[in-house]
């Protein structure tokens, strides 16, 4: 890649009280670009993506060792900011999880914490433009006062990337985002993923091995807490490098 | 990306929680703290076996008597009096509203037993002198009707809610699949309540009992006024008694401070608080031992 | 294969048994406390008129009203409220949100745990011995009140603890997802989500405040004073301590009406408060979306 990489990771080992999840991965995600990763359930790909946001900081006993590196600062140096880290690279997750607000103040929650409105119209503004990025905005536009809990679990899912993205992160990480959807709402959302690479850098984990071919531009294995493979998704799907990837997207095992 | 830490990272309020908790934790365990320092005299002068088993509780006479064993007698009597009708019934109620009762009938029924587990202690202890006492007296002809009996009957209703409440947890807790599986080998609803549900749910109400056992010996204004208030050590549940509760707070105010009396009754508290321990750590112990 | 028959067999017969004799007990149950109800309501609503709710105390208890023994349980619960209400609520936002020292949580969940079922003359005990004497706060309604406090202190905290912890993770990801700090997390998203749950506990523990009698037997309870309190450091009458000492000071055949309709007020303020907070907590879980 000639371009410098947005995030890079380097020799990068995580631990549960002690117990190695991820053990000496090294990465590179390129700007603007789709990288999936996938791999059997347990593999460290869930334990990778809540690394890059440092969400796992929650976890009593989580310690990392190594770099992780945004824009080439180390997210895990003292000088960081947790809140504005995590402002800066936005989490879509698993399970919609709407807050039990309205859908306008879902959205506006962000923005409020983040004072990155001054007037009411700004916010009223950046809510519809975020919307309308989710492709949310004409199934919602008539009841922005409803509660976030009376939409469908799909809209309910586009309604937090919307969320994710009001606060205009410049990396977005998914954890498993259709997990949860029918196959109808998981086009929209894939569709929307493709969408939304032109403004944000997309880590997305996922289960589904069909999704990450038609989504990502790079796709990593993980097995056992380590990455095994790394490449163009093309690549990845076609011909990979080693006997295990190929067992794994072929079905043999997972 | 600017994500460089400016400080400000805790506010007020949130340097505030460790202290306050900090605080919560001196206060709570102040209590232990000032029972056995403040009760530490009395241990001391009249000695720890003489005074749990003394048999004489005499503490204004010349000499005095400090021997708390006609008390916990006194305690033991109304408390296991009260159990003795409260659990079964408790039970029996449990298992009614958990299991046969319809949905709107238990919905009804359980705030209705919460309202009355609310009924302050005092008011249990009034009716006890101005309804039961009467009717015990002319029923049993018994020269007092403020006896054991008095404050075992009106402790044991107060210990229902209390009994029924944990119990109906339990019953509750007890997975469906063990139902099913009674019903699926031909049992009706009464078996399968009485040889699945019950027996799965007995550590529950195992806990439940030792709980309603600890809330009944530390009730305090009901026994004060119901039980009688005699020193001696009760020789049957139909006399007059005083147990340790109601003593510390009927003799308190006229126990003069920093005297041996004084320092007696907290070391009564001691007791009282030591039995209670140790009946909570039981349901403590009873509870985990269930959820394996 | 065998499966029809309308014969009630000895089983059936059996369950219909069990199933009276449980009814029975519930009835049991809820019969007598009815008649305690029935019983003191009925024997005490003569008294109770206007008067007995705004007046002093009058002929040596015997006739007159109760209002400083209104006013004094009513000044008793609030500084108990005062006390063990911000204590324990933020000891649970501790305990759930920020603690990070295994030791001392274990330690203050046994605290908890083992004084949520001691009794409450203990308390008065520990008020005794620490407001009024070590304080120095004297037997006041301060030393009570404060003695009510810890006495709710441990309900206080477990209640709020539950209520927090009825949050889901979800929402709280997501927060700090967004950027937000821990506070900002606890202060817009868990609190306003538990809070009709903390305030259920609140009422609860202001209503058990206003029922306890051992407690401030000895660290405040006045039988009689002519003086409404002027300060923390009066003494206050008080309910439930009011319906005792007419049982057992004094000798007035009046009294005992009195403490009849002693009751009964008593009884109205603790089951109105309980129910408030029962129905606030129906209503939060209805209201309820996850």
């Amino acid at each position: 890649m000639s371009e410098e990489p947005k995030i890079t990771v380097r020799n990068f080992n995580a631990y549960y009280s002690g117990k190695m999840a991820l053990k000496d991965v090294n990465i590179d995600i390129p700007e603007n670009k789709i990288m999936a990763m996938i791999g059997p359930s347990g593999c460290g790909k869930s334990t990778f993506l809540r690394s890059l946001n440092r969400m796992n900081d929650l976890i009593e006993g989580f310690t990392v060792t190594g770099g992780m590196m945004i824009d080439g600062k180390n997210i895990y140096d003292k000088d960081v900011d947790v809140t504005k880290l995590r402002r800066n690279v936005g989490m879509v997750f698993q399970k919609p999880n709407p807050f039990p607000k309205t859908i306008f103040e879902n959205i506006a929650y962000g923005l409020k914490i983040n004072k990155l409105c001054k007037s009411r119209d700004e916010l009223s503004g950046k809510v519809e433009e975020s919307l309308k990025e989710a492709g949310l905005w004409e199934e919602v536009k008539d009841e922005l006062n409803k509660s976030a809990f009376a939409l469908s679990g799909g809209q309910q899912q586009r309604l937090c990337i919307a969320r994710a993205m009001v606060v205009r992160p410049e990396i977005i990480l998914m954890d498993e985002p259709t997990a949860s959807l029918d196959p109808i709402s998981t086009a929209k959302i894939e569709e929307l993923i493709q969408e939304l690479k032109k403004s944000y850098t997309i880590v997305i984990v996922t289960h589904n091995m069909q999704q990450a071919a038609r989504v990502a531009d790079r796709t990593a294995f993980f097995m056992l807490g380590e990455m095994v493979e790394y490449s163009d998704t093309s690549v990845m799907f076609t011909k990979p490098e080693k006997k295990i990837t190929e067992e794994y997207i072929t079905g043999r095992f997972g | 990306m600017g994500i460089k830490d400016k400080g400000m990272r805790k506010n007020f309020i949130e340097r505030m929680l460790g202290p306050i908790a900090s605080m919560s934790l001196v206060f709570l365990l102040g209590i232990a703290l000032t029972l056995i320092i403040t009760g530490m005299p009395a241990f001391r002068e009249v000695g720890v076996l003489k005074f749990i088993f003394g048999n004489e509780w005499r503490p204004t006479f010349d000499p005095p008597y400090f021997g708390i064993w006609p008390l916990i007698v006194a305690s033991f009597i109304v408390t296991f009096g009260a159990i003795l009708f409260a659990v079964p019934i408790g039970v029996a109620s449990a298992i009614y509203t958990a299991e046969i009762a319809s949905p709107g009938v238990r919905e009804t029924i359980k705030p209705v037993m919460e309202l009355l587990a609310s009924i302050p202690s005092v008011v249990f202890g009034f009716f006890g002198i101005v309804f039961i006492s009467p009717i015990l007296q002319k029923v049993l002809g018994l020269p007092t009707g403020l006896n054991g009996l008095n404050a075992a009957i009106i402790l044991g209703l107060m210990a229902v809610p209390t009994v029924a409440s944990i119990t109906e947890d339990a019953i509750s807790a007890v997975s469906k699949d063990l139902r099913n599986a009674s019903y699926a080998l031909g049992a009706n609803k009464w078996e399968t309540i009485v040889k699945t549900v019950v027996p799965a749910a007995k550590s529950g109400i195992f806990t439940a009992v030792i709980l309603g056992v600890s809330r009944a010996m530390g009730e305090t204004m009901t026994v004060l006024m119901a039980a009688g208030g005699a020193r001696g050590v009760p020789s049957s549940i139909f006399v007059p008694m005083r147990p340790m509760t109601a003593t510390i707070a009927g003799e308190m105010g006229e126990a003069v401070i920093g005297s041996t009396h004084y320092h007696a009754l907290f070391a009564i508290g001691f007791v009282l608080f030591a039995i209670n321990v140790i009946f909570n750590l039981a349901a403590e112990y009873v509870k985990k031992g269930g959820n394996k | 294969m065998e499966i029809t028959g309308n014969k009630k067999g000895k089983r059936e017969f059996q369950q219909s048994l069990g199933f009276v004799a449980l009814q029975m007990c519930l009835l049991a149950v809820i019969i007598s406390l009815g008649v305690l109800l029935v019983f003191i309501f009925v024997k005490g609503i003569g008294v109770i008129n206007p008067d007995f709710f705004i007046k002093f105390p009058e002929d040596g208890m015997s006739s007159g009203g109760i209002f400083p023994a209104i006013l004094g349980t009513l000044l008793l619960s609030l500084v108990a409220v005062f006390f063990a209400v911000p204590m324990g609520v933020l000891t649970a936002v501790w305990l759930v949100e920020y603690s990070t020292s295994y030791k001392m949580v274990r330690i203050l969940r046994i605290g908890i745990n083992s004084l949520a079922g001691v009794p409450s003359i203990v308390f008065g005990l520990f008020g005794l011995a620490f407001f009024v004497k070590f304080m120095g706060f004297g037997p006041s309604l301060l030393s009570g009140g404060l003695s009510l406090g810890v006495l709710i202190l441990p309900t206080v905290i477990r209640t709020s603890e539950e209520a927090l912890l009825t949050v889901p993770v979800s929402f709280k990801e997501a927060s700090l997802g967004l950027g937000a700090t821990r506070w900002e997390t606890v202060y817009r998203i868990i609190l306003p989500n538990s809070i009709s749950g903390i305030l259920t506990g609140i009422i609860l523990s202001v209503g058990r405040a206003a029922g306890e009698t051992a407690p401030i037997l000895m660290t405040g309870a006045t039988f009689f004073t002519m003086r409404l309190p002027n300060s923390l450091f009066s003494e206050v009458m008080a309910l439930p301590y009011h319906i005792y000492a007419l049982m057992t000071e004094g000798t007035h055949p009046n009294q005992l009406a009195i403490a009849y309709g002693t009751a009964v007020v008593l009884m109205m303020l603790v089951l109105v408060i309980n129910s408030i907070a029962i129905y606030i907590r129906i209503m939060a879980r209805r209201a309820r979306q996850w």
